[in-house]
């Protein structure tokens, strides 16, 4: 659709964000994700079927671990959209986004001293 | 019926009377006087007067002091032991304690778990059950020994009893089972979880008597009169193995709340007068909670008082 | 199988929060079936505290491993040359191995990273409960197999209670009524009769309350 949305973001294709593991979420952080958002399939609708429900109660688990540990969840969301929702990705990338700002740099970024523009990270079916 | 023991409720029921027994709860400070209070509020309308052993697990004076101080009065107590809160090494020690003040009556009880109480994080005991117990009492008084393998002189006289609830789960054939494996291991008088459905009660005494258990055990329907409406439901809905009927839940709500109090006495007064014609039913034991002025009315309503003497 | 639960992370956080070389040794046994304390776990769990320290501006250098068992010295001693590269060892094995690891190491500050709880079964994936209480006098084959000892909250052995209501326990509507379950099973199997004679007091010396327990096998040790 070529709809615009904000650069900085990194989008990393799964075939189901049933694959995607608290792991992999917290190394993100650790790299120095500002965000993270997982998008996955409708509920119900899982190709896989419970994969998105799997991916679901991980995020919850990851925002109670950043709540923990001074990142904050507020980082880490989950999303559900069909395939064919262009717009309301690209609304949902902005929306990330703004956010994102809002909190401003991860605090392992500035801890590291690479704190610059904001940046954020998408995992995505 | 040859009676074991000098206990005065044993003679009562083994003289064909109906038999009546309330309790007292004891209070939750040193303040013995209000088992005194409490004592002399009942004492000419009952036989015996049990005192709970920290019941639902609130801690509160033991019911061993209390019976010891019923019994300074010259009246009949009835000690309560859980087996909750004290091993077998306790549980025999307080009932040799007991018997050497001249305690007679003791009523078995395994003990509601300590989650319901005030000290919920305690550990609990459970060394022995209710069962184990009626059959520990039995061989002390009866062959002089402790589980242990002890034997001695002087043993404890004791009545013994035990609780039955015809309602609990997970149905009446089981309950009656229950209740004839605790007449295996020697129990003589039970006082039954305060009833309100009177057919399911009815049913287990039918079950009972097929099984000639009323010949063995002497059964004694407890009695609890409803203050109010409110508390109908929460017993209804808090109290694991209390069954309380729509109907007297409607009962208690048909009439309006200054009322209540007296549909609640009038209602247990009710019961009494039917239970009295089921067969098996030796005797009342009436729980009047935190109520105990209201025991003289129910007694003299359903025409047992004057208490006959024997 | 043990079955034992996470740490708060907090908790974890305040016991190391002073050390700086620090071993997350995970367990490949029980912890793992109950997704308590495996190699999986102990990646987040080393995840999660370099987040913690990093963006508190503190370095401290945290390793990760997961032995076959801890509580078999064979696979501890695996830990033997890395050892001196720590100064405090985080173990999420359950309380045994914790321990023997510990008796090994012991020069080092061992932390448990789980609550070890009980000795049960995986109902389904994520649900784990209680089955055994190690009485050490395994009474299953009066019972219908299902145990008094660790089903009934009062560890009764003429049960039920007053207490059973609906088939479930007064403590909790969670917990199924232990003696209902003996009850139907014995019902199932034809065993009724065992109900109607009473069992007698328990011999509590083989279980915890005997003191520290031992086995020693003759037969297989040198």
């Amino acid at each position: 659709m070529r709809l615009q949305y904000p650069p900085n973001v990194r989008i990393i294709r799964v075939p189901c964000t049933g694959k995607v593991d608290v792991i992999h979420l917290l190394t993100a952080f650790e790299a120095g994700a500002d965000g993270v958002f997982v998008v996955g399939c409708m509920e119900g609708d899982c190709h896989f079927m419970e994969g998105n429900l799997y991916a679901k109660k991980r995020v919850q688990r990851v925002k109670g671990i950043l709540d923990k540990v001074g990142l904050g969840g507020g980082r880490l969301e989950m999303y559900n959209l069909s395939a064919g929702m262009g717009g309301r990705f690209a609304e949902v990338v902005k929306e990330v986004f703004n956010r994102v700002k809002e909190l401003g740099p991860s605090p392992i970024r500035i801890a590291k001293g690479t704190a610059a523009a904001a940046a954020g990270e998408v995992a995505t079916t | 019926m040859s009676t074991t023991t000098p206990s005065k409720l044993e003679k009562m029921l083994a003289a064909g009377n109906f038999a009546i027994t309330s309790e007292v709860g004891p209070p939750r400070s040193a303040d013995g006087a209000v088992i005194n209070q409490k004592a002399e509020l009942i004492k000419d309308y009952v036989d015996a007067i049990n005192v709970t052993d920290n019941q639902t697990s609130v801690c509160r004076m033991c019911s061993l002091a209390c019976v010891i101080r019923i019994k300074q009065m010259g009246l009949e107590p009835v000690l309560q032991m859980v087996t909750r809160d004290r091993n077998r090494i306790a549980l025999q020690s307080d009932i040799l304690g007991a018997a050497s003040f001249g305690i007679n009556n003791i009523l078995c009880l395994t003990g509601d778990h300590q989650h319901f109480g005030d000290h919920a994080n305690a550990a609990n005991v459970f060394d022995l059950d209710s069962t184990q117990l009626i059959q520990t009492v039995k061989m002390m008084r009866d062959e002089g020994r402790l589980i242990g393998g002890h034997e001695f002189e002087v043993r404890p006289q004791m009545f013994i009893g035990a609780a039955a609830n015809p309602f609990a789960g997970p149905n009446v054939e089981l309950r009656v089972a229950r209740l004839a494996k605790k007449a295996a291991a020697g129990v003589q008088f039970i006082q039954t979880q305060c009833i309100y459905n009177m057919e399911k009660f009815k049913y287990f005494m039918k079950l009972a008597v097929d099984r000639g258990l009323h010949e063995k055990v002497a059964i004694m329907a407890g009695i609890t009169p409803l203050k109010n409406v409110g508390m109908a439901k929460y017993m209804a809905k808090r109290v694991p193995g209390m069954d309380v009927p729509d109907e007297v839940i409607k009962r208690m709500g048909g009439v309006p709340k200054e009322n209540q109090a007296q549909e609640g006495i009038d209602f247990a007064v009710e019961q009494i007068e039917e239970l009295k014609g089921v067969e098996g039913v030796r005797g009342f034991h009436i729980m009047a909670i935190e109520w105990e002025e209201k025991v003289p009315e129910i007694v003299k309503r359903t025409g047992l008082f004057p208490r006959p003497k024997i | 199988m043990i079955k034992a639960k996470e740490k708060p992370l907090e908790e974890i956080i305040n016991m190391v929060q002073d050390f700086k070389k620090l071993l997350i040794a995970g367990c490949d046994g029980c912890v793992t079936v109950c997704e308590a304390g495996g190699l999986k776990e102990v990646k987040v769990l080393a995840s999660a505290l370099r987040l913690y320290f990093t963006q508190l501006g503190q370095k401290v250098d945290i390793d990760e491993t997961s032995l076959t068992r801890q509580c078999n010295k064979e696979y501890l001693e695996e830990l033997a040359d890395k050892m001196d590269n720590y100064d405090a060892v985080v173990s999420t094995a359950c309380g045994c191995g914790i321990q023997f690891l510990a008796e090994m190491y012991n020069t080092k500050p061992v932390f448990p990273g789980v609550d070890t709880s009980f000795m049960g079964v995986t109902e389904e994936r994520g649900v784990y409960a209680e089955r055994c209480q190690g009485c050490g006098k395994c009474i299953l084959a009066e019972t219908g197999g299902v145990c008094p000892i660790a089903r009934c909250s009062k560890r009764m052995l003429n049960g039920p209670c007053g207490g059973s209501d609906k088939g479930k326990c007064e403590v909790s509507p969670d917990i199924p009524c232990g003696w209902e379950l003996i009850y139907e099973r014995l019902k199932t199997l034809g065993q009724l009769d065992r109900f109607e004679k009473p069992i007698d007091p328990k011999d509590w010396t083989t279980s915890r309350d005997g003191g520290v327990r031992k086995i020693v096998r003759e037969d297989v040790s040198i």
